[in-house]
């Protein structure tokens, strides 16, 4: 019978070993997590910059908070078959599940002061896949990559540097497009007057197997009116949701859903750069808004729309920004579902008028 | 049940290693991608959700050898608290394998992503809800952390059977002949 004290051999050296293995395995562990590197940009570092001075609205989206549900469809004309086997492009009729939306971290924000609005889209098919989209009316980002977005919110918010933002334009040129487009571009009277796009490029393939990089836009049916300063102020802060409500009850709104597909050279990669204007397009269909529901306790509120989340047909392309979006998303969605008791879920009073 | 063997059975053996190896890459992959904006975020989510599910399927197929076969008894000299120690870390392993993915796969059912697996959607487990999700989240995520700790655990305790105690306790799970 083996009997410890019969060996002389001291377990010094073994449990020295032990001790190290097991020390390299948690700082392995440790640095993939991220705990070794603050400097790593995670979700939650992005997610955080967006919050506003006085700290994230709990309960509500980090970033477009300010938003209002809608039901409809997506009636595919079967054009698209040509560019993605993905199933919504087959010729037919498919559910919608929507919001139209602010690009502002503050859900009680002036309708007249938020520059960016936004679509967000979730269409299912027959087969159970899901397209999710999230896009806004800006014809291009602001920046080129997502560290420059982070860059970019830390800019905004540091007060104690008045040069922050010439110094954030100096080092990304890029923004200068998008400050001329917000300075110039005209404010409209209406969700439904407004053109939405994808910015960000994603991967189509067909039933071939030929793969295409495209982006797409929402391009509105309604003639766009558009609001001098005075009007856009005398509009007071929450005449977007009143509007569209009003509008559809009237008769559904459309949008054509027009696929631009890449030339070879095109910078697909970087969503600060729009393509070409002669670049072949594809419509694929029409978007039918049918009915607006109230955020609270409508069918969008606690969707997640990760762009991501494709049927087969449709992949990412080089363009990082759709995995650092699914990624800050996810986190945004994780929060705000744990602080669901600080959401109102009755309208309010305020939301009715 | 007769554990009158010595060892575990080369099926046993095949599936703890395997198992050991998708485990530990599943939990590094995990607190990864939380961690990260990159493209490889969505490398690692692809990879994260099917390997959950084949861990779930192989922790199911251990769990029946497991009870068909039995264990080795652990050696008779070994302290009682040890040996407690012991037959509760294998059940707090049997528990986490199987909790894990059902988990996560409800977390995401929860939260009314779509989980598709190899071009497939998988049904969901559960009705959306906020709260539900939160809870599934939070416990997915504690509960990988755990795991973790405790396969550092485990690793130390085989590491001391086979160099210090020398005992033939890491013998019975090694995986060379």
């Amino acid at each position: 019978m083996p009997d410890k004290s019969a060996s002389p051999r001291s377990p010094l050296p073994a449990l020295i070993l032990i001790a190290a293995i097991v020390a390299v395995l948690v700082a392995a562990f440790a640095y993939t997590a991220g705990w070794l590197t603050p400097n790593r940009l995670t979700p939650a570092k992005i997610v955080g910059s967006l919050a506003p001075p006085g700290g994230a609205v709990p309960g509500f989206r980090r970033n477009h908070a300010k938003g209002i549900c809608f039901s409809g469809d997506f009636e595919s004309n079967g054009s698209g078959a040509a560019i993605s086997k993905a199933r919504m492009f087959m010729p037919g009729t498919y559910p919608v599940t929507g919001r139209f939306n602010l690009a502002t971290p503050d859900p009680k924000a002036s309708d007249a002061m938020a520059r960016v609005r936004g679509l967000s889209l979730r269409i299912v098919m027959p087969d159970g896949s899901e397209w999710r989209s999230a896009m806004i009316d800006a014809p291009f980002f602001p920046v080129a990559t997502p560290q420059a977005f982070f860059d970019l919110q830390r800019a905004l918010a540091n007060k104690s540097d008045p040069e922050s933002m010439q110094k954030f334009a100096a080092a990304h040129p890029e923004i200068a497009a998008f400050g001329a487009w917000a300075g110039s571009a005209p404010w409209t009277a209406s969700y439904a007057d407004e053109r939405y796009n994808s910015l960000n490029s994603f991967v189509f393939t067909n039933a071939e197997g030929q793969d295409q990089t495209v982006r797409w836009s929402f391009v509105p049916a309604a003639k766009p009116e558009t609001l001098t300063p005075d009007e856009l102020k005398q509009k007071g802060a929450n005449f977007l949701d009143a509007e569209i409500t009003q509008r559809v009850q009237g008769a559904p709104q459309r949008w054509a859903m027009v696929v631009t597909v890449a030339n070879p050279g095109d910078p697909t990669a970087d969503p600060s750069k729009a393509w070409p204007e002669d670049r072949h397009t594809v419509e694929v269909g029409t978007l039918v808004v049918k009915a607006i529901e109230p955020e609270p306790d409508g069918p969008c509120r606690d969707l997640n729309f990760d762009p991501t989340v494709l049927p087969s047909g449709m992949r990412v392309s080089d363009d990082p920004f759709p995995a650092a979006r699914s990624a800050a998303y996810s986190v945004s969605f994780n929060r705000r579902t744990a602080e669901d008791k600080a959401y109102p879920h009755t309208p309010s009073q305020g939301a009715q008028q | 049940m007769n554990a009158i063997n010595e060892r575990f059975s080369p099926l046993q053996r095949a599936l703890h290693w395997i198992m050991a190896i998708c485990i530990l890459s599943m939990l590094f992959i995990g607190v990864g991608m939380v961690s990260t904006v990159r493209p490889d975020y969505l490398t690692l989510v692809s990879i994260h959700k099917p390997l959950g599910i084949a861990i779930l399927v192989l922790a199911l197929i251990r769990l029946a050898v497991r009870i068909a076969r039995g264990a080795p008894p652990l050696p008779a000299n070994m302290p009682e608290p040890m040996k407690l120690a012991a037959h509760l870390s294998h059940y707090a392993f049997y528990a986490l394998m199987i909790a894990l993915p059902l988990l996560g796969y409800g977390m995401l059912s929860a939260a009314d992503y779509p989980v598709v697996i190899g071009g497939y959607r998988l049904p969901s487990l559960l009705p959306h809800s906020n709260s539900l999700h939160t809870l599934l989240w939070n416990a997915h995520r504690f509960l990988a952390l755990c795991f973790f700790a405790l396969i550092v655990v485990h690793l130390a305790a085989a590491l001391f059977h086979a160099l210090v105690r020398r005992d033939g306790v890491f013998h019975a799970m090694a995986p060379w002949k």
